[in-house]
């Protein structure tokens, strides 16, 4: 019974834990809330899994309230939701043990938020219908406003207040291109609207394209594409380590939105509309390559450099979705999973960095030694080897399969000389700050500050993440292959949405 | 009817982002509203403008789309609550940093700040 609803449990259980976390608990509330949110992720982890196993041969089309499909709001989880999904259960759970560990009780209710937002998230991931993408996305940007500004702090707020307004902005962009799409094609659901669009022509074409493109700066701003990029630096660099965590995977709902609506609704069958955005994203994704790699270079905040990192990581995605067949979505989604695993768990180290260096912090400059110097310099070693993506980690097998995918001589004369330049850019910014902070420290005693055990077991766990993407390289490529291979061919999701939608009674 | 309507929508979005692009929090805030405004008006006309039908298909000859309706109600609960938030976040910004400057780039000199 529990099997036939495996879809919206993702949903369901963060939800829940988050209600429960918002009970009043008595003398001690952070312990039972902790208990609650451990448990709850854990759960949402097992879920993730048992999907992406039930994913495997079919695609799972669960009707809410059994309303049929084009009608109704449907979840659909075909095999990329249920990558993401499992990506973002993946992620979740090591960050929330960081946070169990004294960052939660800087604010209220963080917990409860961090529920929320994974629920939110999921929700993205799940649902098969655009308007209800858009409630998810509020459901999930209001949870980062909260959680964005934990801790407090001048820095903290005023970067939320950037962050805030450009997202209501969005959001407001969201609805009217929502809007503009309703009106032509008088349907929301995903798969429907795919079939609508592909039969307009002439002006109707022309305002649908419009309304597309509308759609396609509200992800970018949410991937955080190159115009739309100056928020990120500023609000994941001064927010708390675990914040900066969890929020390594909201770059990458928006660029699941885009790949989910630019290959589906106005992928290659999409008639007059076809591939529209395709040669924007190519540009804007080299450009934004080179501006994050300059932005590492130039920072003077090991904070800074790694929320340039994560540009970086958007740039090459989207200028590889770009490519447009299916081995660039393949190679695409692999160094998706690598890139939000390894960016999380550096998001968390930097953070144990600065506090156990005390008054320099997170500054790139000579300070005193750590201590536990050893431990987070190797940590911090195997980290920025995986994100620059030098062999053996995860980053230099997604690269390659990256540089493989680009075909043409035009395509590989601009993909592989700027991939290439932001590689080495990278490997000099992270290996000056790690000489600086690692090596030439002061002499004389360290810092007394430790982290405990668990904190360190989250970050080796997330970079243990990496080096299994690097052991497992085979059968992972050949999971994003299916995914990618489902992509391309949408007929089979579209015809499962329509055709099967509300048959989960 | 749509002329007036849609020079309506127009105006408040023109106005709106006018708003936006001020450099302090407080028209930012009243732009963000206005916004919500246009985009509500702007949703509720996607489904066509029908004066004094049913949304019922089939019970007369004209029908008025309800979902546009149930899509707007959505979005003014979501728009509402984020101007409340919005609101208290700007009030909160001002009295801790002394300025609704949106880009004080002095206040991060002074601070001694990157």
């Amino acid at each position: 019974m529990l099997a036939d609803h495996l879809v919206i449990l993702p949903i369901l259980v963060p939800m829940l834990a988050a209600l429960l976390q918002l009970l009043p608990w008595g003398e001690r509330p952070q312990y039972y809330r902790r208990i609650i949110g451990l448990v709850s992720s854990s759960l949402t982890l097992l879920v993730a899994i048992l999907l992406l196993l039930a994913v495997h041969d079919e695609i799972q089309v669960y009707a809410l309230g059994s309303w049929q499909a084009p009608f109704g709001i449907v979840l659909v989880a075909d095999k990329l939701s249920a990558l993401m999904v499992l990506l973002t259960a993946v992620l979740a759970l090591p960050v929330l043990i960081y946070a169990c560990h004294g960052e939660d009780n800087l604010g209220s209710h963080f917990q409860a938020l961090f529920q929320f937002q994974v629920l939110g998230i999921m929700g993205a991931f799940l649902t098969g219908d655009l308007f209800n993408l858009f409630v998810f996305f509020e459901i999930l940007l209001i949870s980062s406003y909260a959680l964005l500004m934990h801790g407090g702090g001048k820095a903290k707020l005023r970067a939320t207040l950037h962050y805030v307004v450009l997202n209501l902005t969005g959001s407001a962009l969201f609805l009217i291109s929502l809007g503009v799409l309703y009106g032509i094609t008088g349907t929301l659901n995903m798969a429907d609207m795919a079939e609508k669009v592909a039969q307009l022509r002439g002006d109707e074409a022309a305002i649908v394209r419009a309304g597309g493109l509308l759609l396609f700066i509200v992800f970018a701003l949410k991937a955080a594409l190159l115009p739309m990029y100056f928020w990120l630096p500023q609000a994941y660099s001064n927010t708390t380590g675990t914040v900066a965590a969890l929020f390594a995977i909201m770059t990458k709902v928006g660029i699941y939105a885009i790949v989910r609506v630019f290959t589906m609704i106005f992928g290659a069958d999409a008639g007059e509309a076809a591939l529209l955005g395709y040669s924007w994203l190519w540009w804007l994704g080299l450009f934004t390559i080179l501006l994050g790699a300059l932005g590492v270079l130039g920072s003077r905040d090991i904070r800074l450099v790694v929320a340039y990192l994560v540009l970086i990581s958007v740039g090459t995605m989207l200028t590889t979705l770009s490519l447009g067949h299916s081995d660039a979505i393949s190679a695409l989604l692999f160094y998706l999973v690598h890139s939000t695993l390894i960016t999380g768990a550096l998001f968390l180290l930097v953070d144990m960095i600065a506090v156990q260096r005390g008054k320099t912090a997170s500054r790139i400059v000579k300070g005193r030694k750590m201590a536990q110097h050893n431990l987070l310099g190797a940590l911090f070693f195997i980290a920025a080897i995986a994100v620059i993506g030098i062999p053996p980690l995860s980053g230099f097998v997604s690269k390659l399969f990256i540089l493989e995918a680009a075909r043409t001589g035009a395509q590989v004369a601009w993909l592989w000389p700027i991939i290439l330049a932001a590689t080495f850019l990278m490997i000099i910014a992270l290996s000056r700050a790690g000489s600086r902070m690692f090596w030439h420290t002061l002499d004389g005693k360290p810092n007394d500050v430790t982290h405990p055990k668990w904190q360190h077991g989250a970050v080796a766990l997330l970079l243990l993440g990496a080096v299994g993407l690097t052991v497992f390289a085979q059968p992972m490529a050949s999971l994003t292959d299916g995914v990618a291979k489902q992509l391309t061919a949408p007929q089979h999701y579209i015809s499962t949405v329509l055709r099967n939608g509300g048959g989960n009674d | 009817m749509e002329t007036l309507y849609a020079i309506t929508v127009g105006t408040l979005t023109a106005c709106s982002v006018f708003l936006i692009l001020r450099g302090r929090s407080f028209p930012i805030v009243i732009g963000i509203t206005m916004l919500s405004y246009a985009v509500n008006l702007f949703l509720f006309s996607t489904g066509r403008l029908v004066i004094n039908e049913i949304p019922i298909v089939g019970a007369s000859e004209n029908t008025t789309d309800p979902l546009p309706q149930a899509l707007v109600l959505t979005a003014i609960v979501i728009g509402f609550a984020m101007t409340a938030y919005s609101i208290i976040l700007a009030v909160r910004v001002r009295g801790e940093i002394g300025s609704d400057e949106v880009n004080d780039y002095n206040y991060a000199e002074q601070e001694g700040q990157r």
